[in-house]
Formats: structure tokens, sequence, C-alpha cells
């Protein structure tokens, strides 16, 4: 999947988390910014390099602005970004990619 | 050496501090020892003058010097002055190596963070700090030690001389020229002074900081003109508004609402809940909303209690002016309710040392019947951790949570089970603050927990568990 | 039938869907069921994202046995299909369809949900349907809308629309929402299913709050629609049999079931004339009595 326009989903509220992904430069590009970064920094970037092999992501500058997030909300607002990004909103792969 | 709750004490902190590991809530019980004295300077000659003209000549009259230590007490909170403005002199005067000594510190006192880093500040001593004083102490900026003391141990300290206060400050609403303080009245009313007391019995040097100068005298003092050396006034001693604030709304959040009712439920269905009980609550949503609840069913099911303990806010002074309560023992008042309530008959005032100190001949907390407390983590054993973020920044303040945690014969913990993402119940802390011996319930927006150290007496006394 | 149809269902809490603060945990204020909303508490441009929350919501947190119903958006709308493929797909336990107009309605939704069910593997019939009732013609229509489908297990009213529908408001005495909820509670009861009261939406005033839930309790509805969890408590100690009714409806299913064997039909207890038609009822005393934490007999 290639993400050509940039795109955000989530909120800045108390646990949720903000996910902004644009255009890569070749490789996955990732910069979290979170409140709980010591306790939970490495398990927020395995959810997410997770997710975005899921969708078949490999090139994506990618900014997550955590609020004490769930890895459910996580995984959320990532593919909300990146099918914004893509324009899709219907035929989803739910359960496939999504899941 | 590992403790009485199996952590690894670092043999060169017993080393620097002589002191031993934690062995137990009662190992002192009965311990024999002579109390500290202060070095006194009489003053008999009745022609001179407590007054000293600024900050800058009361340092230089009490000999300031590298290495001395001073302390400070928290009444006004986070509207506090003279932390900052004492240790902006004595870093201007180029002193080093300076022990801080206070009740408590917060995010008022940020400004001292640069002479933790340059050196005038080597060692500090309170509560709890916050902000970024807990930054530069986790960070490692702090050259010596950062001692967190509860409440009834800071007391215990200076009073068996393990801190020796150099310099003892103490902001004063009102004083006179002689020394007589008094925590209410002024422009920085915050009602008691509790948390100073045993800094002016047991300190060399005390000095009174006013910005509300009352002809002498100013009676009946909180703390006496016999314990102090000099009386500076300044314009501000504090900002009002953070000393004292309107009584705080009934918190909406349902989910403390909930923890609240929860604390209620087991309090009034708990053996102690009947005619003559005492109570203590912090100043947290859910706590102050247990004690409104209380209140409810207090009159509900017409059960008076005797005493409650404690900082005070208005839910609690409220159970004075609605007859609920036969009298208030106070430490500190949060709000503007409580700093008016000390005006009646049944509002005692006690010393941090009345209230806590394990080395008295005995302490308010040991007559407690509940205490209602909070805390940031708490662990599958029921250690708390009151004082570091659980990523290990110092960011809290204990106060009094192990005393009465210690003292109250049952000690109730609310924690909501998860605070964002972060378990605020876990295998294990990442401090302790209070013993799991100490802690009867954990109460969380999930369900109640029982210590399995008490569950036999609940079978006994027919509790549901 | 999904034995789910006639389970208790005295509250039913909305959430919005899209705000993980909400949805990560409602179980602990116990509610009967939760209902994640993609509909009006969704902004048009999160309509999109509020899906995904749901999905993982559904998926990975356990509400601990509270049903899950999900509300999707008005079948005039873009999004309906899809929220009930993200919705069968994250394994809800059930769908309420806004502004049901018609029996057609909800066959609209049976058929896309069975779809649903197909594409994602799950068992025919798991997923069941609730329909709400926001307007005059949908008020006049219960009946045939409560027939339309056997995986409807009940209908709702939803005050808001109707009452402007019928050119007035809420205005907190109920005198607006009497036909209505008179005629909803009738056709449910006609056709078998179950049926909600509206939401009360002042929070302030929790008097007017409990006053509203007596009268519907009195009315014959299953139970009510909650907007804040403070309102659950209010709404299950309403619904708690009392210890007389307990204790009757315990007699009436144990003297049933005695007198059924030996063969008589009708008989008194407590001086009351008793038959088979009493049965249900007692039954269903008993279970709430149970839900309610209030039963100790062995029934």
């Amino acid at each position: 999947m290639e993400i050509k326009k940039p795109a955000m989903a989530g909120t800045l509220e108390s646990s949720d988390c903000q996910v902004t992904v644009e255009a890569g430069e070749g490789k996955i590009d990732l910069e979290l910014n979170s409140a709980v970064i010591n306790q939970f920094g490495n398990q927020i970037r395995k959810v997410t390099f997770e997710t975005l092999e899921r969708l078949g992501v490999k090139d994506v500058k990618i900014t997550i602005v955590d609020k004490g997030a769930l890895d459910c909300t996580i995984k959320a607002r990532i593919e909300g970004a990146v099918y914004r990004s893509l324009e899709q909103i219907e035929h989803l792969p739910w359960g496939g990619a999504i899941r | 050496m590992i403790n009485a709750v199996g952590r690894d004490i670092p043999e060169e902190i017993l080393e620097l501090t002589g002191k031993e590991v934690f062995h137990g809530n009662h190992y002192y019980d009965g311990y024999e020892y002579r109390k500290h004295g202060p070095m006194t300077r009489c003053v008999i000659n009745s022609n001179g003058s407590k007054l000293v003209d600024s900050i800058h000549d009361v340092l230089v009259k009490c000999g300031i010097k590298d290495g001395m230590t001073v302390s400070f007490h928290h009444h006004f909170r986070e509207g506090d002055y003279i932390v900052n403005m004492v240790m902006e002199e004595i870093h201007k005067m180029g002193i080093k190596d300076i022990t801080i000594c206070a009740s408590s510190l917060g995010k008022a006192h940020d400004p001292i963070v640069p002479y933790i880093e340059d050196g005038t500040i080597t060692n500090i001593q309170s509560s709890g700090v916050r902000g970024k004083i807990g930054e530069a102490i986790s960070n490692g900026k702090l050259k010596g030690l950062a001692i967190m003391r509860s409440h009834g141990g800071r007391v215990r300290s200076i009073v068996t001389g393990e801190t020796q206060i150099d310099i003892a400050f103490i902001g004063a609403p009102t004083c006179d020229d002689y020394g007589n303080c008094r925590g209410i009245g002024g422009k920085s009313n915050c009602g008691a002074l509790s948390y100073a007391m045993a800094d002016a019995l047991h300190a060399d040097k005390v000095v009174a900081i006013t910005d509300c100068l009352v002809p002498f005298p100013n009676f009946p003092a909180h703390i006496s003109m016999t314990r102090v050396d000099y009386v500076v006034e300044v314009d501000a001693i504090g900002d009002p508004a953070k000393i004292a604030t309107g009584a705080a709304k009934p918190t909406t959040d349902q989910r403390k609402l909930m923890m609240a009712d929860y604390c209620t439920q087991f309090v009034v269905n708990s053996p102690y809940f009947k005619n003559g009980f005492s109570y203590q609550t912090g100043v947290g949503g859910a706590s102050i909303a247990s004690t409104i609840s209380l209140a409810k069913e207090m009159k509900k099911r017409n059960v008076r209690m005797r005493f409650g303990v404690g900082g005070l806010t208005k839910p609690m002074c409220d159970l004075l002016i609605n007859d609920q309560v036969d009298c208030l023992l106070d430490t500190q008042d949060f709000d503007l309710d409580a700093v008016e309530s000390v005006k009646d008959l049944r509002h005692f005032r006690i010393s941090a040392g009345q209230y806590a100190d394990p080395f008295n001949k005995g302490a308010v907390v040991n007559k407690l019947d509940f205490v209602i407390l909070a805390a940031l983590e708490v662990d599958v054993n029921f250690n708390c951790n009151v004082v570091v973020g659980s990523d290990g920044m110092i960011t809290g303040a204990q106060g009094g949570h192990p005393d009465t945690a210690a003292g109250a014969k049952c000690a109730i913990v609310i924690a909501p089970l998860l605070q964002g993402r972060i378990p605020a119940i876990c295998t294990e802390v990442t401090t302790v603050t209070t013993p799991g011996e100490s802690v009867d319930v954990v109460i969380t927006d999930y369900g109640i927990a029982i210590n399995p150290r008490r569950q036999t007496n609940c079978k006994e006394d027919n509790l549901s568990v | 039938m999904n034995p789910n149809k006639k389970r208790l269902r005295r509250t039913m809490m909305f959430l919005n869907a899209q705000k993980p603060g909400l949805i990560k945990d409602p179980y602990i204020y116990k509610p009967d069921s939760i209902m994640l909303d993609l509909e009006d508490a969704v902004a048009e441009n999160q309509k999109d994202a509020a899906r995904f929350s749901l999905y993982h919501a559904l998926q990975e947190i356990d509400y601990r046995g509270v049903e899950r119903v999900v509300r999707i958006n008005a079948l005039d709308t873009p999004y309906w299909k899809e929220d009930i493929r993200c919705s069968v797909a994250g394994g809800c336990d059930a769908i309420r369809i806004p502004k049901t107009e018609c029996a057609n309605d909800v066959k609209l939704v049976e058929s896309a949900v069975e779809y649903a069910e197909r594409e994602f593997g799950r068992p025919k019939g798991s997923v069941l349907i609730m329909a709400a009732i926001e307007s005059a013609r949908g008020v006049m229509k219960a009946l045939e809308i409560c027939e339309a489908s056997d995986r409807l297990f009940g209908i709702a009213l939803s005050g808001g629309d109707y009452t402007k529908d019928l050119q007035t408001h809420i205005t907190g005495t109920g005198i607006e929402l009497m036909g209505a909820r008179q005629n909803l509670v009738i056709a449910a009861r006609a056709a078998g299913i179950q049926c909600f009261d509206t939401v009360y939406t002042d929070l302030d005033n929790m008097e007017g709050f409990r006053q509203d839930v007596q009268n519907i309790h009195l009315m014959g509805f299953d139970g009510k629609s909650i907007i804040n969890p403070r309102q659950i408590s209010i709404v299950h100690e309403i619904y708690t049999p009392s210890e007389k009714d307990i204790i009757f409806a315990e007699k009436v299913v144990t003297e049933i079931d005695t007198k059924k064997a030996q063969g008589i039909g009708v008989f008194t207890v407590d001086g009351k004339m008793i038959d088979i038609a009493f049965y249900d009822g007692a039954k269903r005393t008993i279970e709430l009595a149970k839900t309610s934490g209030v039963y100790k007999g062995d029934l």
C-alpha cells in the first residue's frame, strides 16, 4: 500500500492518540511522542510496526502523539489515518489486514 | 541489605545515613532515647529588638555558612514564596552545600533548580517533591541525598537529632516584633502552622518571616516568641490565591464517585463504623466524595463521629457545622472553608508531632479507626507508592500516608485501576512508600480487594468479601 | 432462536464509539447493555475513524458479559452498510437501526447482517437486531416493524426526533410521549419482543429521572436508554422486585409446578386466583431478583 497524500486520525484527548501519515522516503520513519514513553515506548513501536506490516505499508513517515492510548486505539488510529490517506471508506478488509 | 518489604537497600546509603533498614511497623515500639535540644541564645536585655531589615541581614546574623541545614514548612503550598526568597539570598551570598529540610516542596519551588545544579543545594529532605525539582533529583542532579520522609517521620528525625536544623525559616501569616506567630490573619491566611512546630522547638536559629506585622502580643501564639530568634518583614510571603483555594467543586467524574461509593459502603459495613468512630481522608476527588457520601450515611444511620483528623477541606468542616462530629484535629487547611472553620471552638490545631511522630509517647494517628488514602501504585502485596511515577520520576508527596496507614485500624487506599494506560495495580510498586502490612483495603473502579492478612477478621465479623 | 433474544436489558448505555476513554471499560458501571454509537454522537467527518475504533474495541476489549449493541447510521446515509460489516466482523451482539419507519427497513438490515455473517464466518442468526422508532409514522407502523424479523429482540422509542416530528418537544413530564410509549409497548408485547424507553437528558434532575423510570416501569417497558453511568443504579433499583413480589412469585412457580403434576389448572395463592398464565411473569420476577442480587431462594 502506498501513502500518497497526508492524512490524520485521532485526537489529543486522554486515552487517545493522534496519528499522522505522509509519503515516506523509502522506509518506515516513526516519530513517537508519548507521556508514557519510558514505560510503553517499545510496546507502542511494536504495535505500530505490526499494524503497518499488516496493512502492507512499507514507505511512510508516521507521527504518533500518544496520550496514554491502549494498543487497540493505537491500531485503530493508524488504520484510520492510512485508509484516509487512500480515501477508502468502504469494502474495508475487516478481519484481514485490519485485525 | 534486604528490608522487611523485600527491597535491597544499598550498603552505601545505610553507611551515609547511619540508618537501619525497615524491619516492620512496630520495630521501634518501646524504644528509648533522649531528645535533641537546640542551641539557644538567650534574650535578656529588654532594649533589644528581634526585627531584622532583610533576609540577607538575618542570614548574616544567623551565621549562615557552607554545609548548613535550613528548614521550611509547606502551609502555603503552591503559593509559597519563602523557600525561593531565602534560597535566592543564600545563593547570592555564594554559600554552598546547603541541606534543605522542608515539610514539602512543590512546583512553586521550580526556581531553586539552578541552585541544585550549581551546588548551592546538595541535599534535600522533604515529604515529596513535584515539578522540576523532582526531575532534577531523578536525573541525578542533586550531589548528595534526597530523603523523602512522612510528616511523622520528619518530626522524628528532627526530634532525635538525625536532622539538625541550623536555621528554621517560618513563614507566618501574622507575627509581632517579638516573634509570636499565628497561622491566621493577614494576607496569607493559612489557618494552621502545624508543620513548623518541630522546627521551632529544635532548630538552633528560628527566623519568622511575615508580611503582616501586628502589635505585641499576637496571642494566642501558634509558635511562641520563646522559640524565635529574629523576625523579618517582607512584602509578601505567598500568593493567597494559591494558599487556600475556594472549596473544590465536588467531582462529577462517575469513576471517582463510584469508587467513593464503594469506599463508603465498605466503611459503613465494617465493625469500626459505630458511634464515636474516627476518620481521616485526603484531598483527592474520590477521597472528598467519600466524605460527602459518608456524611449522608452517618445521618441516615444516626452514627456520630468522635473526631476527624488531618489536612482539612470543606466536606470535613461541614461535619462540624452539621454537628455530625465532636471535634476536628487540624494539621493544615486546604480551602477557605477550612481556614474559616478554625474559629470554631471544636476545631483544634495540632502539631505534626502530635499528629504522627512515631517517636512520641503516642500520636493521634494511632487513635484512628479509618483513613482513606490515594496512591500512584499499589502492588499485589498491598505496598503503596505515593512518591515516584512508574517512569521513575519523583513526582508526588507522601504526607502522612505511611503514618496514618500504620496507625489506623482500617486503612483504605483508593486508586483507579488504570491511569491512561498506566496500571495503578501492579506486581511490584516502583518505590515502597507505605508497606503492605499497613494497608487493609484497596478500592478501585473495578472492585474492592481486602488484604489477605485481614480477611480472617472479615469472616469473623461476617463481612462479605 | 438466539438465546440472547430475551436476555435482561434494564439499562442500555449510549457511548460514542469514537471516544477511546469511554469505550475502554464501561462494564465497570454494570449496565446490562452498552450502545456503541456510530450515528449521532459521531461527527460527519469522523464516521470512518469511528469504525476502526469500534472494530478493535469489539475485538480486543472483554466487556465481561455486557451486551454490545452498535447503533449504525440511518438507512438514508451512505454509511450504514459498512457500519454493519464492521460491527458484525468485530463480533457485536446486536445492531440498532435508527429512524425505523417500516418493516422493510428491518428487512434491509436483516439481509445486510446475514450477508456480513457469511462474509465474516459468524454463525447465521448470531447477530440480533433492534429497531429505534423516531417518528409518528414509525409509531403507527410499530406492530409491522416488531414482526419484521426473527432477529428483532426489541424496539426502542427515541424521544428527541419523535417529539420534533410530532411538533412538540421534551417537557420532562412525559405528556408528549404518552401515546408513543403506550403504542410501542403494546406492539412489542403483541409481537412477543422487548420494548425500551427513550433517554432522559437532564442529568441535573435525578428526581425527575427517577419519576420517569418509575412511570415507564409501570407501563411495562423492559428497560431504559441511559446517557450517563450515574443513571444506572436508579433504573436497576426501580426494576428490582420487592421482597413481597419475590415471595409471591416463588409460591406461584412452586404451586404451578406441583399442581400441574396433579392435573389441577386453577388454584389460589395468598387468596389470589392463579393459573398457568402467571407462570412466565413469576419466572421473570425470580430472574430479575437474581440479577439484582436480592434473590436468596433456590429456584
